[in-house]
């Protein structure tokens, strides 16, 4: 499939040396930059922040979505980011840090909760959310320290970071008509449901496809989601080196 | 959104890392290692049917400054053909952008791996001298490694040597190639190097924050950041440093006193005190070795006879009983 090796955006051709980021464009004048900007970061750090609540500070669920919209409230309203500084610290830590300052001084923040009713209200998914934290529920059991809590909301910002790309390619594949594609990436890459894993020639036979097409159709989902995984990460990265410094933290590119 | 479990993400996250090699004659085979600015994974190159190492960049380049480095590096091993050097094969970019280059795939254990093994000193020191012989081949040719250290040796399983990772060489001399004096990148001194907590490795080198460096086994003034005043002492230093780990004496014994010596002036503070090449810092282990003199350790006739007694035991205990035996002759001959 010669079509597989020339679509998307690697194509042997480099990043463009200026990228637009969601962190600079959260600082921007204009309202409809301002607005793309945080819905991407919402996007990708709501349910970490909500999952960091409910785990670390022990919150129960609705105590947990308030703060939660609190969060995400006084990063639209308060300006939040502004004091972020790339160069003192990555984006991940600067969220958790202020969520926790939020949450030790939760007295004060439950008087913000009752706020008017032009107040923003966010309309973000905590069922799936909820969930996902159920299926975690054994996991979580063992984390105790707040070294663990630190690493925990790393892991939950990767998680929802992978997300966000697979749901960008599914709807990539669904758009240049590449389908099957996606549901051999979903099968081979993403499927946990037990079973052992699916080769190539079993995917071969029930798709009615050759073997060489399963490899190319899946190293061009890889290679596409590898591309828009690093496009989201761009997008919520300051500069480029603290993109450098997080794609090496999230892709576990670790210098030996 | 669907849900990814820890095992999915930890899917993705291979495939994110893993080389792009659609539209190139290799294959997949598995990742081999990490290094300051690269993965290396071993491929197999399904034209000649034998497995290579591939090093590639960890991203696309946006500058291309990283580019430009991995591709000088493969440059400057193409010019130092070596048995004890790893040879390069192809160098390219993958359909997702990355630069790599392929090299040998070199099976054997890092030296420090090796060491811990039960090698003897003279074993260890024998080995020694085989890794100043690519390095003093590799400064005739006017190039630096700048980051010797064991991890970057490896031992094969016939106790071949190969020197690796010339990521951070720097080229010091007009001997080689003019082709690959080109690629050279800039080499601005860094004003403060900074160590990475991680890998120990020191960093400043350029605005990506190239290796330059081991703590422990990088001369001085490559510490100080006299990019500039590099020359092949600094690697005569690391090799001190990878001697003195090799000649790391068992707990409750001491190193040799002519051995220390040779330690102590290849890691000299000041380069004008260290040997002048690494042949010469050789030649001292194989005196060492050999009994023989050598420059780290003048010594004064009693010193002399005793490494001369030493040197010669046999001869020295037969002369010496012959003597005995014509003495207790003479004294006992009946008048």
């Amino acid at each position: 499939m010669a079509d597989d090796t020339n679509i998307g955006g690697g194509g042997g051709g480099r990043f463009p040396p200026t990228r637009w980021s969601a962190v600079l464009a959260a600082r921007s004048d204009d309202p409809a930059e301002r607005t793309r900007a945080l819905d991407l970061l919402i996007g990708a750090y709501w349910k970490p922040v909500y999952k960091y609540i409910r785990i670390r500070w022990n919150k129960p669920s609705e105590e947990a979505k308030d703060l939660t919209q609190e969060f995400f409230t006084r990063v639209i309203e308060k300006g939040f980011l502004d004091r972020y500084d790339p160069a003192k610290s990555r984006l991940r830590t600067f969220m958790r840090v202020c969520v926790d300052g939020m949450v030790a001084n939760e007295a004060k923040a439950a008087s913000r909760l009752k706020r008017g009713g032009d107040a923003v209200h966010l309309s973000l998914d905590f069922d799936s959310a909820e969930t996902e934290l159920g299926r975690a529920r054994p996991v979580l059991r063992e984390i105790a320290s707040p070294d663990s809590m630190e690493e925990f909301f790393e892991k939950e910002c990767v998680r929802s970071l992978f997300s966000l790309a697979v749901e960008s390619l599914r709807m990539e594949c669904g758009r240049r008509g590449k389908q099957l594609h996606f549901r051999l990436f979903e099968i081979y890459d993403l499927d946990d449901s037990g079973r052992n894993r699916a080769s190539y020639d079993d995917l071969a036979r029930q798709f009615g496809i050759a073997a060489t097409d399963v490899t190319n159709h899946l190293a061009f989902a890889r290679r596409e989601f590898r591309r828009i995984a690093l496009e989201k990460l761009r997008e919520m990265c300051a500069c480029e080196d603290e993109f450098r410094r997080e794609a090496r933290a999230i892709l576990g590119v670790d210098p030996a | 959104m669907s849900w990814l479990s820890d095992e999915a993400v930890a899917r993705l996250r291979d495939a994110a890392n893993e080389p792009d090699l659609s539209g190139t004659p290799y294959r997949y085979a598995g990742a081999l290692g990490r290094g300051g600015m690269g993965a290396v994974f071993l491929v197999e190159d399904s034209r000649l049917a034998r497995r290579v190492a591939m090093k590639v960049l960890d991203l696309p380049d946006c500058s291309g400054d990283l580019e430009a480095r991995l591709l000088r590096e493969a440059r400057v091993l193409a010019q130092i053909e070596h048995p004890g050097i790893v040879p390069v094969h192809d160098v390219g970019s993958l359909a997702d952008g990355r630069v790599f280059y392929t090299m040998k795939y070199v099976e054997g254990r890092r030296l420090d791996e090796w060491a811990g093994s039960a090698a003897s000193l003279t074993e260890r020191l024998r080995l020694f001298e085989k890794i100043c012989e690519p390095v003093a081949f590799a400064h005739s040719r006017g190039v630096l490694h700048r980051d010797l250290k064991p991890p970057n040796v490896m031992v094969g399983p016939f106790g071949e040597v190969l020197v690796m990772d010339w990521g951070v060489a720097k080229i010091f001399g007009a001997a080689i190639g003019a082709q690959t004096a080109s690629a050279q990148l800039p080499d601005a001194a860094p004003p403060s190097p900074a160590i990475d907590s991680k890998s120990g490795a020191v960093a400043g080198d350029t605005a990506h924050g190239s290796v330059l460096g081991t703590p422990g086994f990088m001369a001085p003034e490559q510490a100080r950041g006299e990019v500039a005043q590099l020359d092949s002492r600094a690697d005569i230093f690391s090799l001190g440093a990878i001697l003195k780990f090799l000649a790391a004496p068992a707990a409750g014994e001491k190193t040799p006193r002519r051995l220390a010596a040779i330690i102590t002036k290849a890691m000299a503070q000041d380069p004008q005190s260290r040997y002048a090449s690494a042949q010469e810092l050789a030649s001292d282990v194989a005196g060492y070795l050999d009994g023989l003199p050598i420059i780290a350790y003048p010594e004064g006739f009693f010193g002399r006879a005793v490494r001369l007694i030493a040197r010669n035991r046999a001869a020295v205990v037969l002369v010496l009983a012959y003597l005995v035996m014509r003495i207790v002759l003479i004294l006992w001959r009946p008048r």
